[in-house]
């Protein structure tokens, strides 16, 4: 009875999980990087420009950012067609539903929801990176005045117009939600639960989830109000 | 004892047999004493149905003291019904209004086939322990006390995973219709003591495997599973069976032959 040699890892429901949560979590470190660049844009005026351009050249040019940035593309192609199969997965498990089911007595309301909010988040991504990354790179934006690709005037441009910074605004609320389960959710599949350390994993989570969604979502009111 | 009786209003799933197609069906029952249990509320309709003539309503019932598993129904979107820690012999009438109308449904997943009306097929559960949730060594009498060294933290965690009575409410409330909870129950009793220690990669394996060929969800940690279990079973347990389940996946070595008694 050899049946486990071919059961692979990535076949099994918990290696998906595995690497659901081994991807979220370097996704949440790619927020933490990403947000710390942002923070570039509260800089005032024409030292703001120019400071933000170059950090936007460093970003599309180092090496060591370019192999990071495919690991990035990698883990968010990954997290969703990993979370699509298990989504369907799950669907299939039920094919008979309730006619009531109090779902709201045991568990919140985001955990219940991570491939709606997860949803919201990839189109997001898609009208995000179209709008800035692929005009970074393939579009045909002005120059600053030392010369290099001027993002800034595109970013600034962009958040000139209520709807988009709205949308901004929304979207980080949804990422705020399905951090909230999953970055607490994410150490639970990897197998981390002790008593001593579940504490300090769901508080930081939850801190987590509320202040970089906060601070993604500050810098679109700010640069709107200013 | 004089009580107060109650009036209700039942919504009940009826289905004839596993390839028929079911619906709810609307019941009206008087003077029912608040001191019952929800299963003898059920005998009392059941006694009136015959009564008039038409077919009870199957249910799974067994020992209704609460430590056989057998009970399972979905009672006003709950399983079990709306108290936690108990299962649904053990809740009493006291629990609802004159005039309520309770919805009864049975356990929904794919792994747990209606049966007829309230009674699932729950040998998806008995196929998942024979495939790993024993211990292969014929262990012979009953060894002395202390005999085998074991850390009381450790006994009493094992002892805890124990509990659980395999009636599926965990996978009944799972949003994901996901046995994790049961599984990692049955893993985490063995693995845990010294009896069941050397099998443990092998056992983490089959019972995943089997867990998965048998049609089950998966777990998405929404936690409401530990909620509804009638034995409290922590989804620590859960956290124990990735770990098993990771490390046995990464370090095992492939052989040939299955778990020793098998």
């Amino acid at each position: 009875m050899a049946q486990n040699a071919s059961y692979g890892l990535l076949k099994s429901s918990i290696g998906k999980k595995v690497f659901m949560a081994l991807t979220g979590l370097f996704l949440c470190l790619f927020l933490v990087g990403h947000l710390a660049g942002n923070l570039q844009l509260f800089i005032p005026g024409e030292a703001g420009q120019i400071q933000f351009n170059k950090y936007a050249e460093f970003m599309t040019t180092n090496p060591a950012v370019k192999i990071l940035s495919y690991v990035t593309y990698f883990s968010i192609l990954f997290h969703v067609f990993d979370g699509l199969a298990l989504t369907l997965k799950n669907r299939k498990a039920r094919p008979q539903r309730y006619h009531y089911k109090k779902d709201s007595a045991n568990s919140i309301w985001s955990s219940r929801n991570m491939g709606v909010l997860g949803t919201v988040i990839l189109v997001f991504i898609v009208l995000h990176m179209s709008n800035f990354w692929f005009k970074m790179h393939f579009g045909d934006i002005g120059v600053d005045a030392e010369g290099r690709k001027d993002l800034y005037t595109v970013v600034a441009a962009s958040f000139e117009q209520l709807w988009y910074v709205a949308i901004y605004a929304i979207s980080m609320v949804a990422i705020g939600f399905h951090l909230w389960h999953g970055f607490a959710s994410g150490f639970q599949s990897l197998g981390v639960n002790h008593s001593a350390y579940n504490p300090i994993i769901q508080g930081f989570g939850k801190v987590f989830s509320v202040v970089v969604p906060l601070g993604f979502a500050i810098i679109p009111i700010y640069m709107y109000l200013t | 004892m004089s009580q107060n009786t109650m009036n209700l209003k039942l919504k009940i799933w009826r289905q004839k047999g596993a390839s028929t197609p079911g619906k709810m069906v609307d019941y009206t029952l008087n003077g029912v004493n608040p001191e019952m249990s929800f299963l003898e509320m059920m005998d009392v309709l059941n006694q009136q149905l015959i009564e008039a003539g038409e077919e009870p309503v199957a249910f799974d019932h067994d020992c209704r003291e609460g430590i056989c598993g057998m009970c399972s129904m979905f009672i006003n979107g709950r399983a079990h019904g709306p108290m936690t820690g108990t299962t649904t012999c053990q809740l009493h009438m006291r629990h609802f209004k004159d005039g309520d109308t309770i919805t009864i449904e049975p356990w929904r997943s794919a792994a747990f086939p209606v049966i007829k009306d309230l009674s699932v097929d729950r040998s998806s559960f008995d196929r998942i322990i024979q495939a790993g949730g024993y211990v292969s060594v014929n262990t012979g009498a009953a060894p002395d006390a202390n005999a085998i060294p074991i850390p009381k933290e450790d006994a009493d965690s094992a002892f805890d995973a124990a509990t659980c009575i395999g009636c599926g409410a965990c996978v009944a409330t799972c949003k994901n219709a996901s046995a994790m909870l049961f599984v990692s129950a049955k893993v985490s009793q063995l693995a845990l003591l010294p009896q069941g220690a050397p099998e443990r990669q092998e056992r983490a394996l089959r019972m995943v495997e089997q867990m998965d060929k048998e049609g089950f969800g998966n777990c998405t940690n929404t936690g409401a599973c530990e909620v509804e279990c009638p034995k409290g079973i922590s989804i620590e347990n859960i956290a124990r069976m990735n770990r098993e389940f990771l490390r046995a996946s990464l370090v095992k070595k492939k052989k040939k032959a299955g778990m020793a008694a098998s």
